[in-house]
């Protein structure tokens, strides 16, 4: 069994070495190696998901592009119909400008507009399902063994124990200390945004397909999972907590006529979401833009020289497995901060003493 | 930078997936596990509190054996001193009334040997008054012949008699 995970391992290694080397491929051409469209394709959103150029040949799963646009109405077609033509039903993908990558369409004037509606099952949002499929099937087969087990039937093995070790941590050190007696409440949603993150962060090391979307590191995903927080935290905030924003216990004069401290609370209020969506989303981002480099190094200096290449290649990789080791921590340490970081802020809204300490 | 501004298809697409994921392991998933972890500890705790009480109640128990086996010991020291004790006065008393019987028995023979000897002293001094009688008799016939013996005879008796009636005064 740990062998084949061990070959595994090497086949995706050697794979994920790979696959920025299609890329690139694709990008030299032109002659010189474009290392920033290179990390650039791979982390924002596409219409289809590449995997691998072979020769000529792309390889990619085409998805399907959903549009609702005010002249055009309802428009559902395969995105492959842009490899043989340019416009399709007066859409087309933009190649520069503010659109660049996104489909779009003219309006009377003659510039590139968004159609209204653009629900297209993008790669991200393909991985997004697929993640959550994974994530719905791996966890009903942990809650599954459950069913039929009694407490004092012996403690699950295996790849159970290792969720329930999970799950007992999440809740042992995150949720309880950090909401306090309500906490019961809050721990579905938060072992679903941890095992969401953490899963998503993991199937992202992955560098080929189902995994290698860019999926954590998207900042409307990550945008959801705040928002989410930001309805639990604001949604069952108790008395006190609205009290703390609108009318804190501050010398009055910061209150009237100006209401200078409820401002800032206010501000908080929406401060503290955003900062949990930009650092997990700069994080992971940050993450896979850094190990492409490291790849994409071995193509620039490869064009520059083959020696300079060949020993480049060797000292990449090295950083490149190095980097991917510090990505799985790093997968694991976003999860946990997200997590964290949402039982502070529901915990905040929860003040159960005023004035105690 | 389009990077840092969220898709709208993306945001919708995400939130009805992260919304179904939720919905279905709210449902069906960590409750199971989390509910079972709980109960889990609430049995390790009982457990272990159970554990802890039959603990106590054993070392409870020893305590109390241990004063039973020392009470049990005392109680046969004192047993087996008060039998002594019983033993000792029991052959004393049978001793002494023993020898009280003893003596007793030594009186009645003593009386009974005296009554005897007197009883056959008695019948001794009869067969000899009887035997002095027939031999005085045979004297008598025999001597009655000489005047003389027989005035002799008879002064030596009736002094002999005389001196019996005085040593009986």
């Amino acid at each position: 069994m740990m062998k084949r995970i061990h070959l595994i391992l090497l086949f995706m290694l050697a794979l994920f070495a790979n696959t920025p080397a299609n890329a690139s491929s694709h990008a030299s051409g032109k002659g010189s190696v474009d290392v920033k469209k290179i990390i650039f394709e791979h982390v924002q959103d596409s219409y289809e998901w590449h995997i691998a150029t072979v020769g000529d040949k792309h390889i990619s799963i085409s998805l399907p592009v959903i549009i609702y646009s005010e002249s055009k109405g309802w428009n559902v077609f395969s995105s492959s119909v842009f490899h043989e033509q340019e416009e399709y039903n007066g859409f087309r993908i933009s190649s520069s400008g503010n659109h660049e990558g996104k489909i779009v369409e003219l309006d009377i004037i003659g510039n590139e507009v968004r159609p209204l509606l653009d629900i297209s099952i993008t790669k991200t949002v393909l991985s997004v399902i697929l993640n959550s499929i994974l994530l719905v099937v791996i966890v009903l087969f942990t809650a599954r063994w459950y069913k039929h087990r009694k407490p004092d039937d012996k403690a699950p093995g295996g790849f159970v124990g290792v969720m329930e070790m999970l799950v007992t941590m999440v809740v042992d050190d995150l949720i309880k200390p950090n909401i306090g007696k309500n906490y019961k409440r809050y721990t579905p949603y938060l072992l679903t945004a941890f095992f969401f993150i953490f899963l998503s962060n993991l199937m992202g090391l992955i560098p080929i397909f189902p995994g290698g979307a860019n999926v954590t590191g998207n900042i409307a995903v990550t945008l959801v999972l705040a928002t989410c927080t930001f309805i639990a935290v604001n949604l069952f905030g108790n008395k006190e907590y609205y009290k703390e924003i609108f009318w804190p216990d501050v010398p009055a004069w910061l209150k009237v006529p100006l209401p200078l401290m409820p401002l800032i609370e206010l501000f908080g209020v929406f401060v503290k979401p955003f900062a949990l969506t930009v650092r997990l989303f700069a994080n992971i981002l940050a993450g896979h833009a850094v190990m492409l480099a490291f790849i994409s190094l071995i193509f620039i200096t490869m064009a520059v020289n083959v020696y300079i290449g060949s020993a480049m290649t060797v000292v990449s990789l090295l950083f490149t497995v190095f980097m991917s080791f510090l990505e799985l921590l790093v997968a694991f340490i976003q999860a946990f901060v997200f997590t964290m970081l949402s039982s502070v802020f529901i915990g905040l809204s929860q003040p159960e003493h005023h004035g105690s300490e | 930078m389009s990077l840092l501004l969220p898709e709208a298809g993306l945001v919708f697409w995400m939130l009805v997936a992260f919304g179904i994921v939720y919905f279905i392991l709210h449902r069906y998933g960590f409750p199971a596990i989390t509910s079972m972890v709980d109960e889990r500890k609430r049995f390790i705790d009982d457990a272990l509190k159970n554990a802890k009480e039959a603990n106590e109640k054993l070392a409870n128990i020893e305590q109390q054996s241990q004063d039973i086996l020392k009470k049990a010991q005392e109680e046969q020291t004192r047993i087996l001193r008060e039998a002594a004790a019983t033993r000792d006065q029991l052959i004393k008393e049978a001793r002494e009334k023993a020898e009280d019987e003893g003596e007793k028995m030594l009186a009645e023979t003593r009386r009974l040997i005296q009554q005897e000897k007197e009883d056959v002293l008695n019948e001794i001094r009869a067969q000899v008054a009887e035997l002095s009688l027939s031999i005085a008799e045979k004297i008598i016939r025999k001597e009655l012949s000489s005047t003389e013996s027989q005035k002799a005879y008879i002064g030596k008796l009736v002094d002999e008699a005389m001196a019996d009636k005085e040593k009986g005064k």
